[in-house]
């Protein structure tokens, strides 16, 4: 299939690395950055592909996690079917949510402060409402079985959110393939103009918060069953909603690597920065928003756009260069 | 005679206390190219907001092909056969001029290589054809206004709204377009344009509707609007058509 071999080579890549490292330490970190590289690839697909910039991707991350740990600790449900439930509540929510604004008409910074009091509205409930454990929290059972969607090895969960991540990864070059995709970005580019040409704006717009959601729901039951604890500060907090806009953002939003760099990108500058100066609390907030300046101001199109630009004036020179 | 493909019956606009369209009857027949003229101001990019379903009207009704299309979606509108171009150019900036054009191209064609395959015709029947490749933002103005009408023609339109497609270019670049457009009327699309480029204007249309803060003036062919008396004073002022006429 064309335009997919670059997936499945870095997804090859990624796959060797635990044969080669061993250190949970090291795992941990990939682990935790994959993480972030989905919840990432799901506001991508909204808003680097849609041009719509949610500020409340933590209202479908924390509803995946909720609805994954719920399920198995009060109804008794299997941790598989539980994920498959996280995903798909997470995926309404974002329609729900995204029925509203988009019908509303909201654009721009008005979206985003709407998606962002979604989420915040979410995390008040969640840490009051009983179900979800309210203050306390919710503690997923320790049971090293992969029937309850648990594992010994560090090594296999890298393995389960490279899966899902490499999913995630398809879809987003699916979309850019696609009659979809081809709307999406039009309507990113100019939605008037895409009306004007037969695109169903709203029809798009909610169809793209719906994979979104989905994709970043599903980096919330990862996070479940992987810490397997989850209460409202972690689930629904803003942290997550600024993770999941800040990795395409930096990484290249709009393409289909870019959640997956600036993941790596952001992940390895907060550790490298813990190294140096020790645990110093909201160090990695100062270093995000240290990159985040500086490629706002020097790479407006992510790093990965920083690259091509590159290489195309390179090749433009050297166009040139032939022709005297 | 058969109804016209575009009857607009009566429309009006109100935009707080302006009357923008004001009882407003215009008719496009089908296979022809009408015109549709005016001063700064007088209400027509409004009445192709109202056609197209960008703007909703106050009062009166639209009919298309037969059927009544005033409280439809202009993407539905879209999809029934009527495309509309921008006066003030609305490319997608980011992408190619074969991506933009492809964006049109689908909504005929739901596989993407049907698309581009035709979004590369369009792009080459209104001469971008060497052009393809190259970000919709590099493009001239002269280039712009054809991507905007490439755009609206990959979605095989019935109707097209031309709005004022060749305002801004030089006398070389019209002559250029002028028989593109024409081109177009004898592959059967209807066309109605505001043109402000009388020369161009009155060589191509076949009927010339004539629109003056907010209401219809005048009707007819080139030639008879081009006599009419309150079209004279509606470009040149109250008393311009005596004075006109004195001289004579």
């Amino acid at each position: 299939m064309k335009g997919f071999a670059p997936i499945a080579i870095v997804v090859a890549v990624l796959a060797a690395v635990p044969l080669i490292v061993h250190s949970n330490t090291t795992l941990n970190f990939l682990v935790v950055t994959l993480l972030i590289a989905l919840a990432g690839q799901g506001w991508n697909i909204l808003g680097g592909y849609g041009g719509q910039y949610s500020f409340g991707h933590a209202a479908f991350f924390g509803t995946g996690a909720y609805v994954t740990a719920i399920l198995q600790v009060r109804y008794g449900v299997n941790a598989w079917p539980g994920f498959a439930a996280g995903i798909a509540a997470g995926a309404l929510v974002g329609a729900v949510i995204g029925a509203l604004t988009f019908r509303a008409g909201l654009r721009g910074s008005y979206f985003a402060l709407v998606t962002l009091a979604f989420a915040e509205v979410l995390r008040i409930i969640a840490s009051v409402a009983p179900i979800t454990g309210a203050g306390v929290g919710t503690l997923i059972k320790l049971d090293l079985h992969a029937s309850a969607f648990q594992f010994e090895s560090r090594a296999v969960f890298y393995w389960v959110i490279l899966a899902l991540l490499a999913v995630s990864l398809v879809i987003a070059r699916v979309i850019e393939l696609t009659r979809f995709g081809a709307w999406l970005i039009a309507v990113r580019e100019n939605e008037d103009a895409a009306r004007a040409l037969g695109v169903d704006a709203f029809k798009v717009k909610l169809g793209a918060m719906t994979i979104s959601a989905a994709i970043t729901a599903a980096a919330g039951c990862f996070y479940a069953q992987y810490f397997l604890f989850i209460d409202s500060g972690i689930a629904y907090g803003t942290r997550m909603s600024i993770e999941a806009l800040l990795t395409p953002i930096i990484g290249g939003a709009g393409t289909v690597f870019g959640p997956l760099v600036g993941a790596l990108v952001v992940k390895a500058l907060g550790e490298a920065a813990t190294t140096v100066a020790g645990d110093a609390p909201g160090l990695n907030l100062i270093v995000y928003g240290c990159v985040l300046v500086l490629v706002i101001a020097f790479a407006p199109r992510g790093l990965i756009g920083l690259v091509t630009g590159i290489q195309r004036r390179f090749a433009r020179t050297r166009r040139e260069v032939a022709h005297g | 005679m058969a109804e016209p493909l575009l009857a607009v019956t009566n429309l009006s606009r109100r935009f707080g206390g302006v009357l923008a369209v004001d009882g407003v009857s215009i008719a496009a027949d089908e296979g022809r190219i009408t015109g549709l003229i005016g001063p700064n101001g007088a209400g027509k990019t409004t009445l192709f907001g109202l056609i197209s379903g960008f703007v909703a009207p106050n009062e009166g009704e639209i009919r298309y092909a037969g059927e009544p299309i005033t409280r439809l979606a202009t993407h539905e509108r879209a999809r029934r056969g009527i495309a509309r171009t921008f006066q003030i150019v609305q490319p997608f900036a980011g992408l190619t001029v074969r991506e933009n054009i492809v964006v049109g191209a689908h909504l005929r064609h739901r596989a993407r290589a049907d698309a581009v395959a035709a979004a590369d015709v369009v792009g080459r029947e209104v001469g971008l054809g060497g052009m393809l490749d190259r970000p919709a933002d590099t493009l001239t103005v002269a280039g712009r206004k054809r991507l905007e009408l490439a755009r609206a023609l990959a979605t095989e339109p019935k109707l097209l709204l031309l709005d004022e497609v060749l305002a801004g270019l030089n006398p070389t670049e019209i002559r250029e377009i002028v028989p593109v457009i024409r081109k177009l009327c004898a592959r059967g699309i209807t066309i109605m344009m505001i043109e402000h480029v009388m020369q161009a204007v009155m060589s191509l249309s076949e009927h010339i509707f004539v629109l003056a803060e907010g209401r219809i003036i005048a009707e007819g062919t080139p030639a008879q609007v081009a006599a009419d008396r309150a079209v004279i004073e509606a470009y040149l002022g109250q008393g311009a058509a005596k004075k006109l006429g004195g001289q004579a």
